[in-house]
C-alpha cells in the first residue's frame, strides 16, 4: 500500500553545512531512528539496516539506499528499498530540498513509499502515524547534528 | 413422533463438549515427536523468484528442514487441482495454470507459499522463517478484474495470456434477445457482489504423519470432506496411494465452504512428514487465514430484465465477470458458472434467460465456494432486478413478485434446473403477514418524524441444494460424483453406530442423524453414535457442503436403515418362530401380527449376533448394512425474507428493525437446529450486505487482513429474527428434505440492499453498505430530491 508524507523543517545552519551532513553516512546513521548500520557503497549509494516497529509488526529491514537528482547544495532524491523478512518490505523515496531562510536553512521533504506483506496487513492503518513519528525523530536528531556546538 | 425422532427440537448432543472446551480439534491433537511447520509467504502480489537462500535458516536452532518448490518438483509431487472442467463458448477447455503447493519460479498473490521451515518448536520455525532470504523480481500486480483482461495487463499464468480463465455462457441468446426487442420495459442494473473472507472460528490446521514400518501416511486436517482430500492427495497430487493414506477430520470449527478445498499447507505437511521422518504440524494464524483461505463472491455484473406491458417478466440477460484469484482452487471454476447461472430464474416464470460469465485470473487469493457458492450471487442479481423493475413500473414489489411466481410443478427453467415442488405464494403471504407489511406506511411515517428514513426490502430466493445427481454434474464437468454413503452397524446390545460420508463442522449431524435412527428404530438417541471424518472408519463419502447432508447424506442412512430393518425382521421371524411376512416393526418392537409375541429391537440385535435361532446357511449372522444414495435431482429450498430497517441520514448508520424469514425447507428433522442455521445464515448475509469486504490496494496488498480492518457482524447489529416455515415435502429424496444450511446467507443481502434503496429512493448503493457508503448515498438522494 502506498503512503505519502511531506513536511519542512528549519535548521540552524547554513545550506552548505546541511548539505554536507545530508551526505555524511556517519551523521545519517545516528539520525535515522532504529538504524543499525549505514555504509557508503559508492558516492551515491549506501547499504543500510534499520529496526522498525509498526504496531504489532517489528522487523529489521535490510536494503540499499541510492541518491539521485543530486543538485549540491540544493537537494537530492533519496530512494531505498528494504526487505524485512516475513514482516514484508518497504520501498520508496523522498525528494529533499534546501533553501536559505532567515535563521538557517529550510529543508523540505516529500516522501512517497510503498509497504507490503505483514506490514501492510496489520500495520496499514498505523503506518502514517509511525512514519510521521519517525520523520519527526529523524529531523530532531538531524537538527542536533547540524547545530554548531555551543561556544 | 418420538421424543427424539423426526421433527423433535432435540438439543444438540455435541454442544456439551463444545461449550465445555472438550471438543477435539486438529490443534488439540499432538503426536509424539511432532515438529512444526511455518510457511515463508510472498509479501508481493506478483514476482519472479530469482533465488531462495535458506543457509541461515537451516543453521538456525532446532531447524530440521527448509523445503521449497524445487524439492516438491524433485519428489514429483503434483500440483493442486481444480476438479470441475468448464468449457468456453467455443467448446474449448478452460485455461488452468499450474498450482504447485510451494511456488515454482513465480509468486502470484500476497501470501503465496514460497518455502516451508520445519523445526522442533513453533517459535524456532517462526524465527528461522524470518531468515529465509528470497530474492524477488517484482512484476506488475493484476488486481482489478476489469483491467486484468485489458491490453497492457501483466499475465498471471502463461497459459492464459489475457488472464481469461474461461468465457462461458448458458441459455438461449437468440430467444432472449428477441424477448428484449419486444419488451415494453427494460430494467438495467450494474451490480457488485463484494469479495468476502470466510472467517471460520477455527483456523485451518494440519498434521502430517508417516509410519515408515507400514509406509502409510496419516493426515489430520480441518476438512469438510476428508475422503475427497484423500482422493485428491492420492490420485492427483500423488503423495500416497489411497490405501496408504488415512485422512482424519476431527471436530472442525466451521467451514462455510473454505474447508472443502485441498490447500498447499496440508499437502506440504503430509509430504514433509516423510522427508523429516517426524510428524509435521501446521496451524494457521489469523493473518494467514485472511490471506490464504479461499475467498468468496467477487463478481461484477450487468443485468437486464425485460417486462411486458402487463408486468410479466419476459426475459433476463446477465453478463458477469468473476474474479477467480491467482490460482484455480478445488471447485473455483464451478461457482460462478454451474452453481450461479442455473439459479437466475429465481422463483419466477421467465421464458428466456441468457448468461455470460468471464472467469478472470488476478494476483489475489484464490476465490472459491463460500456459504451459498454462486447461489447468493444469482439471488442478488435476480432479487435486485425484480425489486427495481417493480419500483420503476410503480408496482408493489410483493405483488410484482407474486404475479411472476412459478405456480405449476415440476417446472423446467430455461437454465438447466427442473424445480420439483414449491409454493412460493404461501411463503410470501406468510412473510407479509408476519412482517405486518400492511402497517409499514405508518411505521415509515413514525420514523420520518424521528428524522430517520425507513425502508423495507424483499428477497424471494431459491437455491439448488442437496447436490447432486452424479450423472447430471458429471455431464456439466464435475470431476466427482456427488452421491453419499452410509453404514449402519447395530451392536449386539442394540446400540447403533452410523458411519456417514457427510462431515459435521457445526451443522449438528450427531443430533439430527441420530434422530432419524431413533425415529426409524425406536431407540433413544443416546444409543446412537454418529461416526464421521475418518477415512479408515467410513468407507467413502463426499462430505458436507451445498446443504447436502440432510437431503443426500441422511437419505443414504435411510436406505441403510431400510436394509437393517428388513434383515432384523428375518432374524425376528426365526426368533419368534413366525414367517417374515407376519413380522411387524413398530416403536422399536418386532411383533408377530395378531399375537402378543414380540421382541425389542435390542433383543433382535442380540439374536442376530448369537445366531442360535437360525442356521448360517439360511441367514447371515450379524446386523450391519450399508448404502450409497445418489439423488435423483437437486432440491430447491426457497423462501421469502423481509428486512425492515432505518437509515440515519446524518451518520449513514443502519439499524435493522425487523427481520422476517419464511422458508420452505421441505420436511424438517430438528426445527431448533434448522432455526439456528437460518439465524447464522442471515447474520452472514447481513455481514456481506453491511460490513464485510476484502480489499486489495493497487499493488495487490490485502489491506483488510485483520479484524481491525475487516468488519464482521456482531449480535448487536442484528434484531431478533421472526422465523417461520412453510412445507412442501421434497419429492426427490425419501425423507422429503430440501436443506437449510445456506438459505439465510443467500436470502439476506438483497433483502438488506432492497430495504436501504427503498429508504433512500434511488438504487445507487453498493455492498458493503457501510455508514460511509450509505452517507454518500444519502447525500446523493438529497441532491436528487433538490433537483426535482
Amino acid at each position: 500500500m502506498a503512503m505519502t508524507m511531506s513536511g519542512d523543517f528549519v535548521l540552524p545552519a547554513d545550506k552548505e553545512t546541511v548539505w554536507a551532513k545530508l551526505n555524511d553516512a556517519d551523521v545519517l546513521r545516528v539520525c535515522i531512528p532504529g538504524c543499525q548500520s549505514l555504509e557508503k557503497t559508492s558516492d551515491t549509494s549506501f547499504s543500510a539496516a534499520a529496526k522498525v516497529k509498526v504496531g504489532p509488526v517489528g522487523a529489521t529491514f535490510k536494503g540499499k539506499v541510492t541518491l539521485s537528482e543530486i543538485d549540491p547544495p540544493n537537494g537530492y532524491r533519496i530512494t531505498g528499498e528494504g526487505e524485512g523478512g516475513v514482516a514484508g518490505f518497504a520501498k520508496g523515496g523522498a525528494v529533499v530540498k534546501l533553501e536559505t531562510v532567515e535563521g538557517g536553512t529550510r529543508l523540505t521533504y516529500d516522501v512517497e513509499a510503498q509497504i507490503g506483506g505483514k506490514l501492510a496487513q496489520l500495520g496499514g492503518r498505523l503506518i502514517n502515524g509511525v512514519a510521521k513519528k519517525m520523520a519527526d525523530e529523524f529531523f530532531a536528531n538531524f537538527a542536533k547534528a547540524v547545530t554548531p556546538p555551543a561556544a | 413422533m418420538t421424543a427424539t425422532g423426526i421433527g423433535a427440537p432435540v438439543r444438540r448432543k455435541e454442544d456439551f463438549r463444545f461449550i465445555t472446551g472438550q471438543g477435539r480439534y486438529t490443534d488439540d491433537i499432538n503426536q509424539p515427536g511432532q515438529t512444526y511447520a511455518v510457511f515463508v509467504r510472498s509479501p508481493h502480489a506478483h514476482a519472479a523468484i530469482k533465488s531462495i537462500d535458506a543457509t541461515a535458516a537451516k543453521a538456525s536452532p532446532g531447524v530440521l528442514a527448509v523445503l521449497t518448490g524445487d524439492d516438491l518438483a524433485a519428489d514429483k509431487v503434483g500440483g493442486l487441482i481444480c476438479g470441475w472442467m468448464i468449457h468456453n463458448k467455443d467448446g474449448s477447455p478452460m485455461r488452468a495454470g499450474g498450482h504447485p503447493a510451494l511456488a515454482q519460479g513465480k509468486v502470484r498473490y500476497v501470501g503465496d507459499h514460497v518455502a516451508v521451515v520445519i523445526a522442533e518448536t513453533y517459535a524456532q520455525a517462526r524465527d528461522a522463517a524470518e531468515m529465509v532470504v528470497v530474492d524477488y523480481t517484482v512484476l506488475p500486480a493484476v488486481v482489478d478484474m476489469v483491467k486484468a483482461t485489458q491490453k497492457g495487463a501483466a499475465t498471471v499464468h502463461d497459459v492464459a495470456p489475457d488472464n481469461v480463465v474461461y468465457d462461458w455462457h448458458l441459455g438461449d441468446k437468440a430467444s432472449t434477445d428477441a424477448a428484449f426487442a419486444r419488451a415494453k420495459h427494460v430494467t438495467k442494473l450494474d451490480i457488485v457482489n463484494n469479495r468476502l473472507v470466510p472467517n471460520p472460528m477455527e483456523p485451518r490446521a494440519a498434521i502430517g504423519d508417516y509410519d515408515g514400518g507400514t509406509e502409510a501416511f496419516t493426515l489430520y486436517t480441518t476438512s469438510q470432506n476428508p475422503h475427497v482430500a484423500r482422493l485428491v492427495l492420492s490420485a492427483f497430487i500423488g503423495i500416497a496411494p489411497e490405501h496408504k493414506l488415512r485422512v482424519i477430520a476431527p471436530d472442525v470449527g466451521g467451514g462455510f465452504g473454505s474447508k472443502i478445498f485441498i490447500y498447499a499447507e496440508e499437502t506440504v505437511c503430509v509430504w514433509a512428514a516423510k522427508k523429516v521422518g517426524r510428524p509435521v504440524k501446521w496451524v494457521s494464524d489469523r493473518t494467514e487465514a485472511f490471506l490464504c483461505d479461499a475467498h468468496g463472491r467477487d463478481h461484477l455484473t450487468h443485468a437486464e430484465l425485460a417486462v411486458d406491458d402487463k408486468g410479466k417478466i419476459l426475459a433476463m440477460r446477465v453478463k458477469t465477470k468473476a474474479n477467480l484469484g491467482a490460482y484455480l482452487s478445488t471447485f473455483a471454476s464451478s461457482v460462478p458458472t454451474y452453481l450461479y447461472a442455473p439459479l437466475l430464474s429465481g422463483q419466477y416464470d421467465i421464458p428466456a434467460i441468457y448468461c455470460e460469465v468471464e472467469g478472470v485470473y488476478t494476483t489475489t487469493a484464490p476465490v472459491d465456494a463460500y456459504r451459498g457458492a454462486g447461489r447468493p450471487e444469482a439471488t442478488f442479481v435476480v432479487e435486485r432486478l425484480v425489486e427495481v423493475a417493480a419500483r420503476q413500473l410503480g408496482q408493489d414489489p410483493a405483488a410484482f413478485r407474486k404475479k411472476n411466481f412459478i405456480r405449476k410443478f415440476p417446472h423446467q427453467t430455461p437454465v438447466i434446473m427442473a424445480y420439483d415442488t414449491g409454493d412460493y405464494s404461501a411463503s410470501l403471504e406468510k412473510a407479509l403477514d408476519m412482517a405486518d407489511y400492511k402497517n409499514f406506511g405508518k411505521r415509515k411515517r413514525d420514523s420520518a418524524r424521528a428524522g430517520k428514513l425507513r425502508g423495507i426490502g424483499f428477497s424471494a430466493y431459491i437455491e439448488a441444494c442437496g447436490i447432486a445427481p452424479s450423472q447430471a454434474v458429471g455431464s456439466l464437468g464435475a470431476g466427482v460424483g456427488l452421491w453419499e454413503s452410509a453404514e449402519v452397524r447395530v451392536n449386539p446390545v442394540g446400540t447403533v453406530e452410523v458411519l456417514t460420508g457427510s462431515h459435521s463442522h457445526g451443522q449438528g449431524h450427531e443430533t439430527t442423524f441420530a434422530q432419524l435412527v431413533s425415529d426409524r428404530l425406536g431407540i433413544p438417541i443416546d444409543q446412537v453414535a454418529i461416526v464421521h471424518g475418518d477415512t479408515d472408519k467410513v468407507q467413502f463419502g463426499m462430505g458436507t457442503y451445498g446443504s447436502r447432508s440432510g437431503a443426500v447424506g441422511m437419505s443414504a442412512i435411510s436406505k441403510a436403515l431400510d436394509k437393517v430393518v428388513a434383515k432384523a425382521k428375518k432374524v425376528a421371524a426365526y426368533a419368534l418362530e413366525a414367517s417374515d411376512g407376519d413380522i411387524e416393526f413398530k416403536d422399536g418392537r418386532f411383533s408377530v401380527a395378531g399375537t402378543d409375541r414380540s421382541l425389542a429391537f435390542g433383543e433382535v440385535a442380540l439374536q442376530a449376533y448369537i445366531a442360535h435361532k437360525f442356521s448360517g446357511q439360511d441367514l447371515e449372522p450379524g446386523l450391519k448394512e450399508g448404502a450409497f444414495y445418489d439423488p435423483t435431482n437437486f432440491t430447491f429450498p426457497s423462501g421469502v425474507h423481509i428486512c425492515e430497517l432505518e437509515v440515519d441520514p446524518e451518520t449513514g448508520t443502519i439499524r435493522i428493525d425487523r427481520w422476517t424469514a419464511v422458508d420452505d425447507f421441505g420436511n424438517i428433522i430438528n426445527p431448533m437446529i434448522v432455526e439456528g442455521q437460518v439465524h447464522g445464515g442471515i447474520a452472514q448475509g447481513v455481514g456481506q450486505a453491511l460490513f464485510e469486504g476484502a480489499h486489495y490496494d493497487k499493488d495487490g496488498q490485502l489491506v483488510t487482513a485483520s479484524y481491525m480492518d475487516y468488519c464482521m457482524p456482531r449480535a448487536d447489529d442484528l434484531p431478533s429474527f421472526a422465523v417461520g416455515t412453510t412445507v412442501t415435502p421434497c419429492p426427490s429424496n425419501p425423507l422429503g428434505i430440501k436443506g437449510c444450511g445456506e438459505a439465510g446467507a443467500i436470502a439476506a443481502p438483497p433483502a438488506v440492499i432492497n430495504a436501504i434503496t427503498d429508504a433512500l429512493g434511488h438504487e445507487d448503493v453498493t455492498m458493503p453498505a457501510t455508514p460511509q457508503e450509505v452517507w454518500r448515498a444519502v447525500q446523493k438522494a438529497q441532491r436528487v430530491l433538490a433537483a426535482e
